[in-house]
């Protein structure tokens, strides 16, 4: 027995895992297409994903009293999201369902307003000058890390049709 | 330290599905350029996690309210997204009103749960 669980387990190499996860994946996209519940399943499994990415990352940068974690986190997200409402939405690979999933699933609880705000409000009491820079950070370097998502996208996507038209 | 995530985890799962649902719910109701559900939901989460941290609940109440239920309920990407449409689409007053007031009012509403948390 113990050698038939250590020869089945031996057997799932590599190569195998990757076949399994694929065939995971392609069932979840299928699914998305019809059924409306899984959408919902898909959005709570990568919103949950996105609030585990922000607290690593929170744990591992270090804690200073300028907010970098929240800033980086903040930032990041502004134009990962930018970035995937443009591209990812043109793969033909992916159903729409699954785009809104990651976008407002992952990268939406990826990101937070209320520890900004709190962060801000408890700031502007004991060092004024750093909780204007905060502030004035999220708000610029937001606006530019969308646009600059926006653009990449626009570039790589202007790229990727130029090679299918050189491939026909 | 695993309960640490599974905290943050559980919590995100139920912010995530409050944002979706909130955001559906006044979608239906609300016709017009101001992104009000994503303005609303900032608000709210930012008023909760003032009271939540006046209150100075346990760290494990906070893992799972603060940064998992509320970090993943409120969203910053999606509001920069959206001033960035309103930009691209020339519509400057909303803009300004929907940016200056989600900033304004999002740390007024924190300062004002920070203050009734810790009162009550």
């Amino acid at each position: 027995m113990t050698f038939a669980i250590k020869h089945c387990f031996d057997s799932v190499d590599n190569v195998c895992l990757i076949t399994l996860s694929k065939g995971f994946l392609r069932q979840a996209f299928l699914f998305t297409r019809g059924g409306r519940n899984l959408y919902y399943v898909l959005l709570i499994f990568f919103g949950i994903l996105g609030a585990l990415a922000r607290y690593s990352i929170e744990l591992t940068l270090p804690t200073t009293p300028f907010p970098l974690a929240t800033l980086f986190i903040n930032l990041l997200g502004c134009f990962l999201l930018a970035f995937v409402v443009r591209f990812l939405i043109w793969l033909p690979r992916l159903s729409s369902k699954m785009v809104t999933a990651i976008g407002t699933g992952f990268v939406g609880s990826f990101t937070t307003f209320s520890t900004f705000a709190l962060e801000s409000s408890l700031l502007s009491r004991t060092d004024f000058l750093i909780a204007t820079s905060y502030m004035i950070a999220s708000l610029i370097g937001g606006l530019l890390a969308c646009v600059l998502g926006y653009r990449l996208s626009k570039m790589l996507l202007i790229r990727f049709k130029e090679v299918l038209r050189h491939d026909h | 330290m695993i309960i640490n995530y599974l905290l943050v985890g559980v919590g995100a799962g139920f912010g995530v599905l409050a944002r979706v649902l909130t955001t559906q719910w006044i979608m239906q109701k609300w016709s017009s350029p101001f992104p009000l559900a994503t303005f609303l939901i900032n608000m709210s989460g930012s008023l909760l996690l003032g009271l939540l941290t006046g209150l100075s609940i346990g760290a494990h109440f906070s893992l799972l309210l603060g940064t998992g239920f509320l970090g993943a309920y409120t969203t910053f990407s999606t509001f920069n997204v959206e001033n960035v449409e309103l930009l691209r689409r020339k519509k400057y007053r909303t803009l300004i009103s929907y940016a200056g007031g989600s900033y304004l009012f999002g740390i007024l509403a924190a300062s004002a749960g920070l203050a009734l948390g810790s009162i009550l």
